[in-house]
């Protein structure tokens, strides 16, 4: 009795195992690299989120059209260093003709990558890459340009001249020195007569950068604008600017998306924002590791692009794609 | 009533219902390898086999204190985030501090173990339901993580001993080619230690006595709290441990890593057969667990099944591992 319900359980066991691999036999295949296809991992920094769920649609997109194999996958949040590495080192072992990696955190990733240097894999990196000079080539925003083009809006938006605010998320990061230097040198070098207040580091906190628009708009009550340099700094902003009645009257340019400043640009609060094209960041990286395979040379890094988008356009299919909510 | 009693005076047959759990449990990993090694080339090499050893390292480690803990009939949520604790203490006395590796190894053990008396109090003298009081832990140890880390990550690039002495081999210095990693030989050490915990030492016999009736574990004269508070401090010190392993392995401190890995521990416990009910289990079938749950993890990634089904699969295994128990334990009545 005891023994058949054994052999029934592992029976049931073998099933369940068997129905997986029938799922997935397509892409087991190519993974096992005895075809003809090239096998290219893309290891993100996350796949729930719908900026990744973009990312995965332009890497797969862009594989179809070079006829190779990709698999996107990447921890459940970006605090998973080690499970990131255990999905790298996983995909290490499948032996990919190249990987594309966007690091949660380069220094523990190095001594991984440089397994895949040695065996003459080519890395690319994107979104924010690998700090360090294994990467072939990082495909990547261009930040400084997409702040600077903030930068035009907003000045063109209050008439060439004023104050404006300035929100950013911290003061450390990548993608934080990058938006806040490329707006400011936007503003000093073309419109000499916007004066800036701040930059304010508001932690990407809505409540925080609130509370920072609010002391600087009570201190400065003159203030026409303001950009907020990432999604949480510029939701931060429109609250103040909706708490203290000003709406209208102050001019709020944000960056990145999500259904509040979808809300904002809708009903007239907010001017517009950038938004980055995680579309391109994934056709970009793919492109770029099927060049490595071939052994064409590439440049260090890749732009992959942006897009304005206020009231006028936010409904156009192009831009539709790249918004997430 | 009746059948309780009668469970209790029949000792063996839960040892042998304990031992044919483990051997299912044994059953179904060496099948999975199976498997995978005959659909997937790339699963059978020696590199992803070291892959396997490493990302069980450290949930096996958590999960061989949560061992203990359950087999009391309790439960502790806090382990994930007091290993996260215990890293970051450790980066702070070595990077932060610059005192000597030892010193911040011992640290990070230590700052486990407080943590864990700490549960053991709330449990024992508060009487605190476990489930309560190690989630509020849990929360308290992440929140410290980050202010003890400066809310950034703390590295160890001053002291390259530290990640060598857990992801250098020793093994592979003296052997050539068998290049297995410390980290691997920590956590069998580890489980060695715990296996003899259990079953030799009088800790262990008041474990399982605690968890089969606490009642008459208290009325035959046993310090009922004392020893309680102690196992929940072993479950510390393994989260402890835990922490400096993966620190090392990632090479810094992350103050915002760990949360969730308790779950991951819990499985691999319920899966090697020890009863959430309490009064039985046993570290083997613990360490059996924690490799089903990496072994699959690592093989479905191998065959890149979309991870969303990765996570439902090995849900399902748990399920199953439970569900296995309570048939077994229909069989015994």
């Amino acid at each position: 009795m005891r023994s058949k319900r054994f052999f029934t359980i592992l029976g049931a066991a073998a099933l369940v195992l068997a129905a997986c691999s029938a799922n997935t036999g397509a892409s087991g295949a190519a993974s096992g690299g005895g075809t003809a296809k090239s096998y290219i991992p893309v290891v993100s920094k996350g796949f729930q989120h719908q900026f990744w769920q973009a990312v995965k649609k332009g890497a797969e997109q862009e594989a179809a059209k070079e006829n190779v194999t990709v698999n996107f996958e990447g921890p459940e949040n970006e605090s998973q260093v080690d499970k990131q590495m255990e999905m790298l080192q996983a995909e290490y072992d499948k032996h990919p003709a190249a990987v594309c990696f966007a690091a949660l955190d380069s220094q523990a990733a190095i001594p991984l990558l440089q397994k895949f240097k040695d065996a003459k894999i080519p890395v690319i990196g994107f979104d924010s890459g690998v700090d360090s000079d294994i990467p072939v080539t990082t495909a990547a925003t261009d930040n400084i340009a997409a702040a600077g083009t903030a930068a035009d809006k907003l000045a063109d938006a209050i008439g060439g001249s004023g104050k404006v605010g300035l929100i950013v998320h911290d003061q450390t990061s990548r993608t934080g020195i990058d938006r806040r230097d490329g707006f400011l040198k936007e503003m000093k070098s073309k419109y000499p007569n916007v004066q800036i207040i701040g930059p304010q580091y508001g932690g990407g906190d809505q409540l925080k950068s609130a509370d920072l628009a609010k002391a600087m708009i009570q201190a400065n009550p003159d203030i026409k604008g303001f950009f907020g340099a990432n999604e949480g700094s510029a939701i931060g902003v429109i609250n103040a600017v909706t708490e203290l009645n000003k709406s209208g009257k102050i001019k709020v340019v944000g960056y990145d998306s999500g259904q509040a400043q979808i809300d904002a640009i809708n009903n007239g609060l907010m001017l517009g924002a950038i938004t980055q094209n995680p579309i391109g960041i994934g056709e970009q990286c793919v492109k770029a590791a099927v060049k490595a395979i071939k052994g064409e040379s590439l440049p260090k890094t890749i732009d992959t692009g942006f897009f304005w988008y206020d009231k006028s356009n936010i409904n156009d299919p192009e831009i539709q794609a790249v918004l997430y909510k | 009533m009746d059948s309780f009693l009668g469970r209790l005076g029949r000792p063996r047959a839960l040892v042998r219902s304990d031992a044919i759990q483990r051997f299912l449990a044994f059953g179904a990993l060496i099948l999975i390898i199976v498997f995978f090694s005959i659909t997937s080339p790339a699963f059978r090499q020696f590199d992803n086999a070291i892959g396997i050893l490493i990302a069980t390292a450290v949930v096996g480690v958590l999960a061989l204190g949560e061992t203990f803990v359950i087999i009391t009939a309790g439960i502790d949520l806090s382990i994930g985030t007091v290993m996260t604790l215990s890293a970051v203490m450790t980066g702070v006395v070595v990077t932060n501090l610059g005192l000597p590796v030892p010193v911040g190894i011992l640290a990070g053990i230590l700052t486990g173990g407080v943590v864990g008396l700490g549960n053991g109090l709330l449990v024992a003298r508060l009487k605190l339901p476990p489930f309560i009081a190690t989630l509020g832990t849990l929360n308290v140890a992440r929140g410290l993580a980050l202010v003890i880390s400066g809310l950034a990550p703390i590295y160890f690039t001053g002291t390259p001993e530290f990640n060598h002495a857990l992801m250098g081999s020793l093994l592979g210095a003296i052997i050539p080619g068998l290049d297995i990693p410390n980290i691997v030989l920590v956590m069998f050490g580890a489980a060695i230690v715990a296996a003899l915990l259990l079953g030799k030492t009088i800790l262990g016999r008041y474990t399982y006595a605690l968890g089969s009736n606490e009642e008459a574990a208290r009325l035959s004269g046993v310090n009922v709290d004392a020893w309680k508070a102690g196992v929940y401090a072993l479950g510390g010190l393994f989260a402890g441990l835990g922490g400096v392993m993966i620190a090392a392995r990632v090479n810094s401190a992350q103050p915002s890593l760990g949360f969730g890995y308790e779950l991951e521990a819990i499985s691999a416990v319920v899966i090697g057969g020890t009863s959430l009910s309490g009064g039985e289990g046993s570290i083997l079938g613990t360490v059996i667990g924690a490799f089903i749950i990496s072994t699959l993890t690592n093989g479905l990634r191998i065959m890149s099944v979309p991870q969303e089904w990765q996570t439902v699969v090995t849900g399902v295994v748990v399920i199953f591992a439970v569900y296995l128990d309570i048939l077994r334990r229909r069989q015994q009545q």
